[in-house]
């Protein structure tokens, strides 16, 4: 409990410094679009309507879904002005995350923009027009200041959704609080969750409330409220930035996807880097789709992927290859199409597979796949959400005959525990997984090779293929893991041990 | 009927987008140093008259000139910051302090700040408020304190001419009273050209040297109080039926007192 408590707290500068900046730099751009854009359709209906309901349809996609989809958009862009202008940009991280934040501040600030100006008190209007002054002047001298509380509500609303929503701009590779809530979904540490919720819901409250003391100083005219409120957000920025600043620029930056064993490997290898004197630090929660293209663009330098994963999703195969095939065809097809360099496999696949609780295949005599077709018609399967539905089961199916009495669809951990009690007697597992030493199952053997290998690779972007030192540094990792290594890693890190604890654990292992 | 340096409203009709007339035909005058009220029901259409002298609305047919020149052949801000405009209750900004409110008019003519800080304590004197006034806002004022507001901002920039909508309407008697009669006193000192809207006859009568009755937008009496006390129209008799019933009870009353005094 206090390791991970003074884990988490070590990453507090880190985390709450990127996601101040993205908020803020979201909010400042979110509102200097959405002012004027509200002052211009202000007394032109059509375009009001126009504006609003666009603002509105934003609003309604889901946040996550609205900063992937920045992803793909911008890297069309980057790819279009790398061609065009001669020069890209990172369409991972920062940048995604600021505009999908920004379009998502902008409803409340339009929409309370245009209704707090337009609700300003017609007489007030009308005596500014009659006492001479121009639209304009009516605008900036009478009908903006009568609608600043109702615009202020706007902003606040608009402060306190970014900053929330920003923790969901890790999986796009933008560092935020919401690391901590990834990464303690995935490794089951709630004191992280915990932590990720109440720093960002902490940071909302606080930044409403400044925003809120600016406000009530400018409706009671108090200048001493005004400028405690302004410095009040001006010291939060400053406490929150000044960390971040003062980070080593420059260091190797490690991907990591979102979960457990892929936090363990980045910290694994963060410790390998630092002891060979290099400097490190780690994008995790990345998306599986978007961590390849961070790394040909070298927006990460090293992260650790999987041969199946590359070969279905990347170079979009389908058919079944033995294992050494596999890894082979899929280094030269990373070097040969996005320049990126595998420095080979760590020695241990995470898998789909078959598992059983030991002592049941035991009497039963089941130590593969084929064993088991013959006891299958009398035997009950249990798998996941998505794994009846992949093509992995199919292949299975057809290699061996394969057809039970009875296919049940469960949650992984309650999967796990039905086995165990026996209540059911095989279910899907991934090969590496820890809970499979937990629950003490055996992993059946594929003899016919009908399951795509998922080979763990260590994948280093292009731009460090000629980095003499980072290679170096790297390569002891090859061949050195076992999948009971990896394990049993895993497993520690089910029980509450950090990733980091746990790499430090798997460093003494594969060291000795 | 034309004065030169007055206003001059010349057969002016207007309908609204629907068709509907609000003023059929008027001819009105203010000379020079003169006050004029024009009394009427709502609906008369005096708002909307009023608002076409400074352009917050435009005539369907007919011309106003002011000092000879047709409004509609002048920058219409520039006309506004020229003439005074007192309004009806909430002319106020409620946002501004007393003095930004005065202040407001200079500013937009590009006076410097310490010009037009003298001007608004020079102000707060003429309409009688202490300069302690300056800093407060409109919210923290009573009717009758706001308005003279109101009356000093109309006179900020030193217009020749002022405009009244209904500015005292709201007030209590009393208040109205001092009002009326420290504006009129304003109005002789600055020798200020002034046209007041009112539903009030009593009030007309009492401040303004000619009126004039408007009824279903067209003008059915004009002159000084003393023609229109014996005008012949029955709407002028129904709305001078009040005054003269007063005057008669208040009469009747001392009357009574004397006889009482006298025994």
């Amino acid at each position: 409990m206090d390791d991970r408590f003074a884990d988490a707290l070590a990453r507090l500068p880190d985390y709450l410094g990127s996601h101040v900046l993205v908020s803020v730099t979201a909010l400042i751009l979110g509102l200097a679009v959405s002012f004027p854009l509200a002052l211009l359709a202000l007394r032109r209906p059509r375009l009001r309507a126009v504006l609003l309901a666009a603002t509105s349809i934003v609003q309604t996609v889901p946040g996550l879904a609205l900063l992937a989809l920045f992803y793909p958009l911008l890297l069309g862009v980057a790819a279009f002005s790398e061609r065009l202008l001669g020069f890209g940009f990172s369409a991972l991280g920062f940048l995604p995350a600021v505009l999908a934040l920004a379009l998502y501040s902008m409803l409340p600030v339009v929409r309370n923009t245009i209704t707090g100006i337009l609700g300003v008190d017609a007489a007030a209007k009308q005596a500014a027009i009659g006492v001479g002054m121009t639209e304009g002047q009516a605008l900036r001298l009478v009908e903006l200041p009568l609608a600043i509380p109702v615009i202020m509500a706007g902003v606040r609303t608009a402060a306190v959704w970014v900053i929330g929503t920003a923790t969901l701009s890790t999986p796009i590779g933008q560092t935020s609080l919401g690391n901590y809530i990834f990464a303690g979904l995935q490794t089951q540490n709630w004191v992280f969750v915990l932590v990720g919720c109440v720093a960002a819901a902490v940071l909302a409250l606080l930044v409403d409330q400044l925003l809120g003391l600016i406000e009530h100083g400018y409706a009671l005219r108090s200048r001493i409220r005004m400028a405690l409120g302004a410095s009040g957000l001006a010291l939060t920025l400053l406490a929150a930035l000044v960390p971040t600043a003062m980070r080593a620029a420059g260091a190797y930056a490690i991907g990591a996807k979102s979960f457990s064993e892929q936090y363990i490997l980045a910290a694994l290898i963060g410790d390998r880097l630092r002891a060979s004197g290099l400097a490190a630090s780690s994008r995790d929660g990345l998306g599986s789709a978007v961590i390849v293209d961070a790394l040909a663009a070298g927006d990460i330098d090293v992260h650790v992927d999987y041969t199946g994963t590359i070969w279905a999703n990347q170079m979009r195969r389908s058919d079944v290859r033995p294992r050494a095939e596999v890894l082979n065809e899929v280094g030269s097809w990373l070097k040969a199409q996005r320049g990126i360099v595998m420095l080979g496999g760590l020695g241990f696949e995470n898998a789909y597979a078959l598992a059983m609780k030991r002592e049941r295949a035991a009497k039963l005599g089941i130590r593969s796949i084929a064993d088991l077709a013959r006891h299958a018609p009398g035997l009950s399967v249990a798998a996941d959400f998505e794994f009846f539905s992949r093509p992995e089961w199919k292949a299975i199916q057809e290699a061996y005959g394969l057809s039970f009495s009875r296919e049940r669809q469960m949650q992984a951990e309650f999967m796990y525990r039905a086995a165990a009690a026996g209540e059911v007697d095989v279910i899907s597992a991934y090969t590496s997984d820890g809970r499979i030493a937990e629950y003490d199952l055996v992993v059946l053997e594929d003899p016919k090779q009908a399951i795509p290998p998922y080979d763990a690779i260590l994948l280093v972007s292009p731009r460090r293929a000629e980095d003499k030192a980072f290679l170096a540094a790297l390569r002891p990792l090859v061949g050195a893991i076992d999948v009971e290594t990896m394990r049993e890693a895993n497993r520690l890190a089910s029980t509450g041990v950090t990733p980091a604890a746990a790499a430090r654990w798997l460093w003494e292992r594969i060291g000795r | 009927m034309t004065h030169d340096a007055g206003i001059a409203i010349e057969h002016v009709s207007k309908r609204f987008g629907d068709g509907r007339p609000v003023l059929a035909g008027v001819s009105l005058s203010v000379a020079k140093g003169e006050m004029l009220a024009v009394v009427g029901a709502s609906g008369s259409g005096k708002t909307t008259l009023l608002r076409m002298i400074n352009r917050l609305d435009d005539p369907s047919s007919g011309t106003v000139r002011i000092g000879g020149v047709d409004v509609a052949s002048v920058d219409p801000v520039a006309l506004r910051r020229r003439i005074g405009y007192v309004f009806q209750e909430v002319g106020l900004f409620p946002h501004m302090t007393v003095a930004e409110n005065i202040a407001i008019m200079p500013r937009l003519l590009g006076w410097d700040s310490a010009r037009a800080t003298a001007r608004v304590d020079e102000l707060l004197g003429l309409v009688r408020l202490d300069l302690s006034y300056r800093s407060r806002l409109p919210r923290q004022l009573s009717g009758g304190e706001r308005q003279r507001v109101g009356v000093a901002r109309a006179l900020a920039p030193g217009p020749e001419m002022v405009l009244m909508d209904e500015p005292f309407a709201a007030l209590d008697p009393l208040t109205r009273e001092a009002l009326g009669r420290d504006y009129r006193t304003l109005h002789d000192k600055l020798g200020l050209t002034t046209l007041m809207i009112t539903h009030d006859m009593i009030e007309a009568l009492e401040l303004a040297d000619r009126i004039a009755v408007l009824r279903g937008g067209t003008v059915v009496a004009q002159g000084p109080p003393a023609v229109l006390i014996d005008h012949e129209h029955p709407y002028v008799k129904e709305l001078m039926q009040l005054p003269r019933k007063l005057a008669e009870r208040v009469e009747s009353l001392l009357a009574a007192q004397g006889k009482s005094g006298g025994r």
